[in-house]
């Protein structure tokens, strides 16, 4: 056994044996790191740099920064468990119908090799349209929209009872535009998966 | 009616058709799960394999080699190693506004969490809790672990 999987091993057995309480806050995935505030009878810390965490000894909680290793050992089998992150995709239209632009059939491609390793999709597809056209008709548009790729997802192979198929008509303009304007980025559908 | 009076029917509007279906509602998704995993729910005890819904109130409990992942239904992700115990206490989200608020006990064992929806838009009404302490988060990735803890 190395040293460093030694003092590891180590950190980790310290890390479980004493304490009775621990939070550790971690990097996030997009590089960014949030907080964590722990807050007991007594007060609370606010953890804000990755690694940063509390243990909680002799009835209180005390400030004390781990190593990722040992966050690793301590946590391993949590960490591994994991789901997969959520994830959203959209997808645009040709004007007036619910054919895919070319670029957006390779996106949907895309998603659905991410579908095929997904332990339990749930996922959600929401139409949109531009302006153009009367309220009432966009709802349903957009419905026919989400419909048409829910039908492409079900054609490969996802069970159609996990996907939700929902139309928002022109109520969720992405890109503000006056009434009657033909806006390509308004013609989508947003694909949620998680 | 008095200005509470007008501000509170809107509030109550939202919170109230959020929270009306406390009892069965569904929090989120077994996504993972690996040995022992069951659900504790109204006195039953539910095998939880993948697939399996979560709702408010239920007791997630891991056995010696047990493992499970959970994604709630704003995002958040949740999973435990073995011998652990985590209850969903609150859960209530609107996906078309965003508002919720939720609550997560780690009565025992080891968690690893990931902020969802919930957080990012009202980061104070998410909290996780253990047998001591209150975990306030402000969008992010933690764990914790409780040695000893409750049933």
């Amino acid at each position: 056994m190395s040293n460093a999987r030694i003092s590891a091993l180590l950190a980790a057995l310290l890390l479980s044996a004493c304490a009775s309480e621990r939070v550790v806050l971690l990097p996030s995935a997009d590089g960014s790191t949030g907080a964590v505030v722990v807050r007991d009878a007594k007060g609370e810390y606010r953890l804000d740099k990755p690694y940063e965490g509390t243990v909680r000894r002799f009835g209180g909680n005390r400030p004390e920064s781990v190593s990722a290793e040992a966050v690793s050992e301590t946590f391993s089998a949590a960490l591994a468990a994991r789901p997969p992150r959520a994830s959203s995709y959209i997808l645009y239209f040709q004007p007036g119908g619910n054919q895919l632009t070319p670029d957006s059939q390779a996106e949907l491609k895309r998603m659905l090799a991410v579908l095929a390793s997904h332990p339990a999709p749930e996922v959600r597809v929401i139409g949109h349209t531009d302006s153009v056209g009367n309220a009432r008709s966009n709802e349903a548009l957009s419905m026919q929209r989400a419909e048409a790729v829910r039908d492409q997802l079900v054609k490969a192979g996802v069970a159609a009872s996990s996907i939700e198929a929902v139309g928002r008509g022109e109520r969720e303009l992405l890109v503000p535009t006056a009434d009657e304007v033909d806006e390509p980025r308004n013609r989508r559908v947003e694909i949620n998966l998680r | 009616m008095t200005p509470f009076g007008r501000l509170a029917v809107p509030l109550l509007c939202i919170f109230g058709a959020v929270s009306s279906l406390h009892a069965a509602e569904v929090a989120g998704m077994i996504k993972h799960s690996v040995g022992e995993v069951s659900v504790e729910r109204g006195g039953k005890k539910i095998i939880a394999v993948v697939g399996t819904p979560v709702q408010v109130d239920d007791r997630v409990r891991t056995g010696p080699k047990g493992t499970v992942g959970i994604t709630l239904r704003d995002n958040t992700l949740l999973s435990a190693g073995p011998n652990s115990l985590l209850t969903i206490d609150q859960f209530a989200f609107d996906a078309l506004s965003q508002a919720g608020a939720m609550s997560i006990g780690v009565q025992r064992g080891t968690l690893a969490a990931s902020s969802g929806q919930i957080a990012k838009k009202i980061p104070e009404a998410v909290s996780f809790r253990t047998p001591t302490s209150v975990l306030g988060i402000r969008g992010t990735e933690f764990v914790v672990e409780v040695v000893g803890g409750g049933e």
